[in-house]
């Protein structure tokens, strides 16, 4: 792992906590590039993030960042006035998850009252983060890079036709997991890539039997 | 490339440059950024540093429960009056850290150096050296990047948050980056620098984080002000020519483990330290009307 001098020197952010409050805030933006059109968002909050996370903003940071707040935007403060303007519905509680960072919390997205996608990520310190599940597969996001989410059914050929729709765009991949339940059921790929990704792209990369969804995640 | 102080030391030695050039090329390695990209970054950075560093000095600002407002003006206009039994440099140099610390509680806008709790330490430290010894921007701006590289160094083989390593890993490893860069704008060598940075952290080793009624307010910022004192004795020691015994990334390796070895309670959980005091629930009581726990 090699770590830019600018998240030292960094983030630039809304204070006060760069685990609690940016930190908080990137995690909720980079979970809800994973969800689309949810009316609902609910947050259980493990650890830290539940024993100190209100003095800390840490319910505002969460909030703002599914709507896309970013984590040096003053309006971050504002988010509880925001989301009622925007008919969007939320809920805290406290949660208990297994081996996980203290500083963490379980994000569900719903639309009409189905859930869409759970995802739980963690703050790891100088608003650093890592999704570590999404839907129940682990996986290792961070955010940092561009990264592609796919779902997919865990059959051979599916990578192939993903790397080789990369390499024909001369994008390069910089870290690949893949994670499955078991064996020829549904899986899912995390591939972080240097550069950013087009449309198209993804349209190509969508076009095969065995990809059921594929999600560009900026940063 | 150098994943340690010790490798990073070694280049800078036989290329006989400062640390801020060996941090600069692996950072244009590693990103594809170039030189004058990554100092404008910084110089972008720091703009918002100074800007932090500042704001609260003659403006007390708003923060939840007030714990802090009010203390760095308080603090600049005593530094001002000239009585003091540090002297006005090192008085203005804990105004600036907890003017930092206080734009971050009022949930205004600053640059993490490396978290939000431990913002002031850097930026106080590095302006007001360079302001002392007349440096231009641009040397204090490769301070900064001798520092940031250190603190990649701690973030790569251990912690930097609270939670994880208590106040050492916060306000301690940005001490130790502040030394670091200190001894840097003072001309020392590349060995005084990590000197330097080892000396701060153990002079900070095993400090809890005890935030009262969990805010990033006290002891926050008041550590800010002493951790950028200690980062500035530290680099007096180095430049000194005091020899550490213990390596630089030995001294990492142990406050990681100390931090390890901290209770759930003394890392940022607001359940010990100062933050389990009777006036520091009264103060939960009186912010949020409830228990603190």
């Amino acid at each position: 792992m090699s770590i830019s001098i600018f998240q030292v020197a960094g983030p630039v952010m809304i204070g006060p906590s760069s685990s609690h409050t940016a930190g908080a805030a990137r995690l909720g933006r980079i979970a809800a590039k994973l969800a689309d059109r949810f009316d609902f968002v609910s947050f259980g909050l493990h650890g830290s993030f539940a024993d100190t996370g209100k003095g800390h903003g840490t319910d505002k940071a969460l909030l703002a960042g599914v709507m896309g707040i970013r984590e040096d935007d003053e309006a971050l403060g504002q988010a509880f006035s925001i989301a009622a303007e925007n008919h969007l519905d939320f809920e805290f509680h406290k949660t208990e998850l297994s081996g996980i960072h203290e500083n963490s919390v379980r994000i569900g997205f719903y639309r009409d009252g189905q859930l869409l996608c759970e995802i739980d990520g963690s703050s790891l310190g100088g608003g650093e983060v890592l999704i570590s599940r999404i839907d129940g597969y682990e996986v290792e996001l961070t955010g940092n890079l561009p990264a592609f989410f796919i779902r997919q059914q865990d059959k051979c050929g599916v990578l192939s036709h993903i790397t080789k729709v990369l390499a024909e765009h001369n994008i390069n991949i910089a870290t690949m997991k893949v994670s499955r339940k078991s064996r020829s059921e549904d899986a899912t790929c995390v591939i972080e890539v240097d550069e950013g990704a087009a449309g198209e792209l993804l349209t190509r990369m969508k076009d095969h039997p065995n990809i059921y969804d594929v999600r560009f995640i900026g940063v | 490339m150098y994943h340690s102080c010790k490798q990073l030391l070694q280049m800078a030695e036989a290329q006989k440059v400062p640390i801020h050039e060996i941090v600069i090329e692996k950072e244009r390695k590693n990103s594809g950024a170039s030189r004058a990209d990554i100092m404008e970054t910084m110089r972008g950075r720091y703009g918002i540093m100074l800007a932090s560093a500042e704001k609260a000095l003659e403006q007390p600002l708003p923060s939840e429960g007030g714990l802090v407002t009010g203390i760095a003006s308080d603090q600049y206009r005593y530094a001002r009056n000239g009585d003091t039994l540090c002297g006005s440099f090192l008085n203005t140099v804990m105004a600036r850290a907890l003017s930092c610390s206080e734009v971050n509680a009022s949930m205004g806008r600053i640059c993490a150096m490396p978290t939000a709790g431990s913002c002031g330490i850097v930026p106080a430290v590095l302006m007001s050296v360079g302001e002392k010894e007349m440096l231009d921007e641009e040397t204090i701006i490769l301070a900064l990047i001798t520092a940031s590289g250190l603190g990649a160094i701690v973030m790569e083989n251990a912690t930097v948050a609270g939670s994880e390593g208590g106040c050492q890993a916060e306000c301690g490893v940005a001490a130790a980056m502040a030394a670091a860069g200190a001894v840097e704008l003072k001309r020392g060598t590349p060995a005084m620098a990590l000197e330097a940075f080892s000396l701060s952290l153990v002079n900070i080793m095993g400090l809890v984080c005890d935030p009262v009624a969990g805010l990033v307010q006290i002891p926050c910022a008041q550590r800010n002000a002493s951790q950028a004192v200690n980062a500035l004795l530290s680099a007096d020691l180095a430049l000194g020519g005091m020899k550490f015994p213990i390596p630089p990334d030995e001294v990492i390796e142990a406050m990681y483990k100390t931090g390890k070895m901290l209770p759930v309670q003394l890392r940022e959980t607001a359940q010990g330290g100062i933050a389990a005091t009777e006036t520091a629930k009264e103060i939960t009581r009186q912010i949020f009307g409830r228990n603190s726990d």
